[in-house]
């Protein structure tokens, strides 16, 4: 497999994917301003993909536990608000939910994590595994279990651009541009805050080695609890923008399984890994839906970024950007 | 070791268990004076290192626990504090196979010692500057990532990072492993410049006997989870028991391992 692992894989594997991207104008059946509509919706809906992994990235990289409760913290936080929005005008409902998800954090460290410290990372997966299923049960028991509308303000209407430019246009929804432009916010934030804090570089020492980290006098159980309140946060975004587009139901929680895929791709170790692992899904996802569903049968997108992951599990499974391993031998 | 040098360290009577049933250490005691540099001897599994993350409270983490015996640092009470506590008290600990961060680069890696403190920026980078001088190497790779470097460097970066917390002791554990010898010889040599010119006291875990009590003023010689000899370096390095059992060197020129007397006396010298 030594072969397949080299480095140029990376760019073989980047270029397969861009004459993908790229072929539809060719094959004869595309107009250009059909292409770029498509195009346009797969990086938005890949943006959604890419801040649900950005949570699990944040996670991994400070704890290396894979968190199988991404999804649930994404509904818990959307649920939280969404009922919390009943009471109170949204700005304090925003403020009340991220104290709710820094505390889920607190008491998840409490818990769960403490007791588990210096185990193997198998069995803190299983003890995330639990996690969901209690913050599932625990969200609908106190908010209950109705499909609520959220709406945060954000503009439903698409917009017809570029009018002048082609025949009728391409149609955006602002709704997938405000998200675009909060999840690279968010991105820049948070990479700026692994680079150049003490608290973000005492995060990545975790990372690395949990018991140096301890040697030297960083505290484990408080970087823990930053660290899942920081990806609390992440949630309760992407909770924000999907329960605005679908609505806040339980079906929220499964937008995590598509983040699976995205940090195979992107690398579990890699924030902007998540951020372009999330847009290639997306846009493979609805370019071989519109333009190769005719020929296969359709319903490409739900199986297309699986498939992906797998290609990327076989010839890079560290991922595009993933920190490689470091051995020395 | 002059005798009224304050008492740094106290290790008294410690007993360890391991997951409840493995007794490691059986009752161990130690004295460590300000300013010295004490060798913690023996060979492999004799609990040197089990000593160590006792004192630094390491343990807890490998589910190891002190039952028996008190540490003190400075007359404090130290066995019940967090490792993040104690580092805040001065010590430190090094861990043996140097654990640095793999991904970060090597002057990532010097800043994270500085967590616990809470001072300017520019004080960090005095001290930054210092430990450069300390190790000129480090210096020019502090840009490439700690896993790329040799285990010399590697070693360096660990003690350089456990200096960036501004320590009054550092546990250092088996400094010497997988480094060649001159390496070793260059670290050894850091450390005792660090105890002249920093005023670091040291506790040092070998196997290395030879070197470390060339380096070392007082020593101890763990078998088994126990102490069972004690004395200064250099009467140490003078015992006919020491030089046959750990420094191969015998009066009798060379022996021969099948030579039944080598086991006896060897036995009845750990009773």
């Amino acid at each position: 497999m030594d072969f397949f692992q080299q480095k140029w894989m990376t760019w073989i594997l980047i270029g397969i994917l861009g004459i993908g991207a790229f072929a539809p104008l060719y094959a004869g059946d595309a107009r250009f301003p059909q292409w770029l509509e498509v195009v346009l919706g797969g990086l938005m809906s890949g943006v959604l993909y890419s801040l649900v992994a950005l949570g699990l990235v944040l996670i991994f990289k400070a704890s290396g536990v894979f968190n199988f409760a991404q999804g649930a913290m994404v509904l818990f936080a959307a649920l939280s608000l969404v009922r919390l929005m009943e009471f109170m005008p949204l700005a304090v409902a925003l403020v009340v939910t991220m104290a709710i998800m820094v505390a889920v954090a607190w008491v998840i460290e409490r818990l769960v994590l403490r007791p588990l410290v210096n185990q193997e990372g198998i069995v803190l997966f299983m003890a995330t595994l639990g996690i969901a299923y209690f913050l599932d049960g625990l969200g609908q028991t106190i908010w209950g279990s109705d499909i609520y509308t959220l709406d945060v303000g954000m503009p439903k209407v698409p917009k017809i651009l570029l009018e002048n430019v082609f025949e009728g246009g391409i149609l955006v929804g602002m709704e997938d541009v405000i998200a675009a432009i909060l999840a690279a916010t968010l991105v820049g934030l948070l990479a700026l805050f692994f680079q150049k804090t003490s608290t973000g570089r005492a995060l990545r020492a975790v990372a690395d080695d949990h018991q140096a980290a301890q040697s030297i006098g960083i505290p484990l159980n408080r970087i823990w609890v930053i660290v899942w309140s920081v990806s609390g946060l992440v949630a309760l975004v992407a909770g924000i923008i999907w329960g605005s587009k679908l609505g806040v139901q339980f079906s929220l929680q499964l937008v995590a399984l598509k983040a699976l895929p995205v940090v195979i791709l992107g690398g579990f170790t890699s924030i902007p890994g998540a951020i372009v692992g999330g847009l290639i899904i997306g846009l493979g996802e609805k370019l071989s839906e519109v333009y190769l569903g005719p020929y296969l049968g359709g319903g490409i997108e739900n199986w297309f970024a699986y498939v992906l992951a797998l290609v990327f599990l076989l010839f890079r499974p560290e991922g595009l950007f993933g920190e490689r391993h470091i051995d020395r031998v | 070791m002059s005798d009224d040098a304050k008492t740094l360290l106290e290790v008294n009577g410690i007993e360890v268990i391991y997951n409840h049933v493995i007794l490691v250490l059986k009752g161990v005691s130690l004295l460590v004076p300000e300013g010295g540099i004490v060798a913690l001897l023996g060979a492999n599994g004799a609990g040197k290192t089990t000593t160590l993350k006792a004192v630094s409270n390491l343990l807890r983490a490998e589910r190891g626990e002190v039952t028996k015996g008190l540490i003190e640092f400075r007359g404090e009470r130290v066995d019940r504090m967090t490792p993040s506590d104690l580092v805040k008290r001065g010590v430190i600990q090094v861990m043996e196979g140097r654990h640095c961060f793999g991904h970060l680069t090597i002057e990532e890696n010097l800043l994270t010692g500085a967590y616990t403190r809470s001072v300017s920026r520019a004080e960090i980078r005095a001290d930054l500057e210092r430990v450069y001088g300390f190790f000129p190497r480090l210096k020019l790779r502090r840009g490439s990532q700690a896993g790329y470097t040799s285990g010399g460097e590697q070693q360096m970066t660990a003690i350089g990072r456990a200096l960036m917390a501004r320590p009054s002791m550092i546990l250092l554990d088996e400094p010497s492993m997988g480094l060649a010898p001159q390496i070793v010889e260059e670290i050894f040599e850091i450390v005792k410049n660090l105890n002249a010119k920093e005023k670091v006291s040291f506790l040092l875990a070998e196997q290395n006997t030879m070197v470390a009590l060339r380096f070392a003023d007082f020593g101890y010689i763990l078998e088994n989870g126990r102490v069972v000899m004690e004395g200064t370096a250099r009467a140490l390095s003078e015992n006919e028991d020491v030089k046959e059992f750990y420094l191969g060197i015998s009066t009798a020129g060379r022996k021969s391992f099948r030579d039944s007397k080598h086991y006896r006396r060897r036995k009845r010298w750990l009773s």
